[in-house]
């Protein structure tokens, strides 16, 4: 008896062990796989390294640069009159020479990476929740609610067709204009222009989800309309959306330089930006283009790096392309 | 067919509608009206209240409103506070010249983009292939008014080979009919002046088509690279139909419908971007116009344009979706 049920006992674990190795070889979902093909993208690796590298310098750039980024160093010390068109360039003190209030240019340009890596997250997520909120809302309206539910989707798709209808900037523009000059209202109307691109994107995307055979499973087994809608539905259409957003990373922070050049741009005091400063750099073309030069290459980097990493992501989430 | 065109006209009414509101309530809670505009930071506060009353901005927002879509109704868009003139007489005058930077950015975005799409895409994996990709999104990552101002720096200012400033030079005396200069100079037989007027544009056209001629070949290439493994191809190789008629009637026929509807949507981006290019170049378009007006706070200009250029991105839109469904047999309007 004893030896029986040991035996019995040694044959389920060896089960549940073959079982579970094998499920694990099974199990290859569509993220995961979508990793592995990232992986072996060699520009996904360059993109990811980048913004790893951007990271890095904005958490720990901060606190490694050589100068006070917001100390008029050139000023005090009388080198820097950029009034008269004195702004000294690069020397072995100061790598990339001073800035127009004689600041070093070299650690306003590092400790510059934290605060626009802020202002991209910040006005993404923005545009990603209320995006989301709103095509979630719309999607499953639209999909699985009926008539009454496609009313909802149409009133909801009027406010985003509304603000589709004006091109991006000038949305950025009335939205920064109402609010008022602050670092907030920048974040607040680059994530707006998002808003109506994710909630597209995502209603789109559980339209044709909602279609599957796995929501037609669902709904005979009995399972509500609102539980299909947020634990089937929406995690399955939100690859595209994740894509989407990491491409915003990139144009959120060339918007944030461009609400800066229309004089709409704003700044936490005595922290540095790069689109800030590429936009203050323009009125000192003449004296120092290179002012204009080192964060617009920063921007440009960066926004790449995000766009790399974006595309390599759409392609390896593409059902089409995958084997 | 044409019940679409008018439901989707009749749609444009409550966007346009609410479009207003949004715009009206925005707009009005700028911080420092139009009075600090024109008095500056002189003005004493009764001066400043008298010029809100004579611009009736001292009632209440919603009789304001009121009036606003009352003269809406008969096309009157309001006067400009800081040029006196019309709206309305101000867009049309300057409109021309934005319409020109587009079409010339939209000429070489097209020109450019379509090719060198199409072209990567047959030599999928080549050099160029990489190049052309790499190149396209590295150019949609570069601030368009930074380009500009690379341009200008460098072949106006450096090199001297196009005019770093406006639309046509000041010692040409052209008449404008129409305001399209190089249009108006081609109707008054000025060839001189139309020459001039395509030299202006061509700097500000280069920086504009940054980003179009980027999305432009990016949609081309992965449109043909699709159409190329389809079964129809094949089978039009197969039947003996030589190279140059599969790629003519097959391949770029069947490939240039998503990038006809990516062609629409690239106005909304065309015009965000007028208004940097604009202002780099002082191009006398309703972008630079639409700058001068957020600094002076020019209430009426800023709704009325942003209203305007609502309209017309919705009719192009509107105007693409309908050849889309000429061009391709398959698409049905409903």
């Amino acid at each position: 008896m004893t030896l029986a049920s040991g035996q019995k006992k040694d044959k389920l674990d060896r089960l549940s062990e073959l079982a579970a190795v094998r499920d694990d070889e099974q199990g290859v979902s569509l993220w995961r796989d979508a990793f592995r093909r990232l992986r072996r993208n060699p520009a996904a690796i360059v993109g990811a390294a980048i913004l790893l590298l951007f990271v890095l310098v904005a958490i720990v750039g901060p606190f490694l640069v050589p100068y006070d980024p917001a100390a008029q160093i050139g000023v005090q010390q009388g080198v820097v009159r950029s009034g008269a068109g004195i702004i000294p360039g690069p020397s072995s003190d100061h790598w990339l020479g001073y800035d127009h209030q004689g600041r070093d240019e070299f650690s306003r340009l590092i400790a510059g990476s934290r605060q626009t890596l802020i202002v991209g997250v910040v006005s993404t997520v923005i545009g990603l929740t209320v995006g989301v909120l709103l095509g979630g809302l719309s999607g499953a309206a639209a999909g699985l609610g009926g008539r009454w539910g496609r009313w909802v989707d149409n009133v909801l798709m009027r406010i985003v067709d509304m603000l589709l209808s004006v091109p991006s900037l000038l949305l950025a523009v009335s939205f920064a204009a109402i609010l008022g000059p602050s670092p907030a209202t920048v974040m607040i109307a680059v994530g707006a222009v998002s808003v109506p691109v994710f909630a597209r994107l995502l209603r789109g995307s559980m339209i044709a989800q909602a279609n599957r055979d796995y929501v037609l499973a669902a709904t005979s087994l009995g399972v509500g309309r609102g539980r299909i809608a947020i634990s089937h539905v929406v995690p399955n259409s939100l690859a595209p959306v994740i894509v989407q957003a990491t491409l915003t990373l990139a144009t959120a922070i060339i918007e944030v330089a461009a609400l800066s050049f229309l004089g709409l741009g704003s700044q936490v005091l005595g922290q540095p930006e790069w689109g800030l400063m590429l936009a203050e750099a323009q009125r000192y073309l003449g004296v120092r283009p290179a002012l204009a030069i080192y964060p617009a290459v920063a921007i440009i980097i960066t926004a790449f790096g995000f766009t790399l990493l974006g595309e390599a992501m759409r392609e390896a989430l593409d059902p089409k392309l995958r084997k | 067919m044409f019940r679409f065109i008018v439901r989707r006209l009749l749609l444009l009414i409550p966007t346009l509608f609410g479009l207003s509101i949004l715009l009206f309530v925005w707009l009005h809670r700028l911080p420092g009206g139009p009075e600090t505009a024109i008095l500056g930071e002189r003005g004493t506060p009764e001066m400043r209240a008298q010029i809100r009353r004579s611009l009736g901005l001292d009632e209440p927002l919603l009789m304001q409103y009121g009036r606003f879509m009352k003269r809406l109704l008969q096309l009157d868009l309001g006067t400009s506070i800081s040029t006196k003139r019309e709206v309305t007489t101000e867009f049309i005058q300057r409109f021309p010249g934005t319409v020109e930077l587009t079409i010339t950015a939209m000429v070489i975005a097209i020109g450019v983009g379509i090719p060198l799409g199409y072209l990567a895409a047959r030599r999928s994996g080549s050099i160029l292939d990489h190049a052309s990709v790499g190149g396209s999104l590295l150019g949609t990552c570069i601030p368009i008014f930074f380009l500009a101002y690379v341009l200008k720096a460098v072949f106006a200012e450096w090199l001297g080979w196009f005019p770093a400033i406006g639309r046509q030079d000041s010692s040409i005396d052209a008449t404008h009919p129409t305001n399209f200069f190089v249009l108006d100079g081609l109707l008054t037989r000025e060839w001189d002046a139309a020459a001039d007027a395509i030299w202006h544009l061509i700097l500000p056209g280069l920086a504009l088509a940054s980003i179009p001629f980027a999305i432009l070949v990016r949609i081309t290439r992965a449109s043909v690279l699709e159409v190329l493994g389809e079964d129809f191809v094949r089978t039009a190789e197969a039947k003996g139909l030589t190279e140059r008629v599969v790629r003519r009637r097959h391949v770029l026929r069947n490939a240039m419908l998503p990038v006809a509807t990516s062609i629409g949507l690239l106005t909304g981006l065309l015009l965000s971007g007028a208004v940097l290019t604009e202002t780099v170049f002082g191009f006398s378009g309703i972008g630079l116009f639409l700058y001068e007006a957020i600094s002076n706070r020019d209430y009426p200009v800023l709704q009325g344009f942003i209203l305007l250029i609502a309209v017309i991105f919705t009719l192009v839109n509107l105007a693409v979706d309908v050849s889309y469904s000429l061009i391709d047999p398959r698409v049905r309007v409903r």
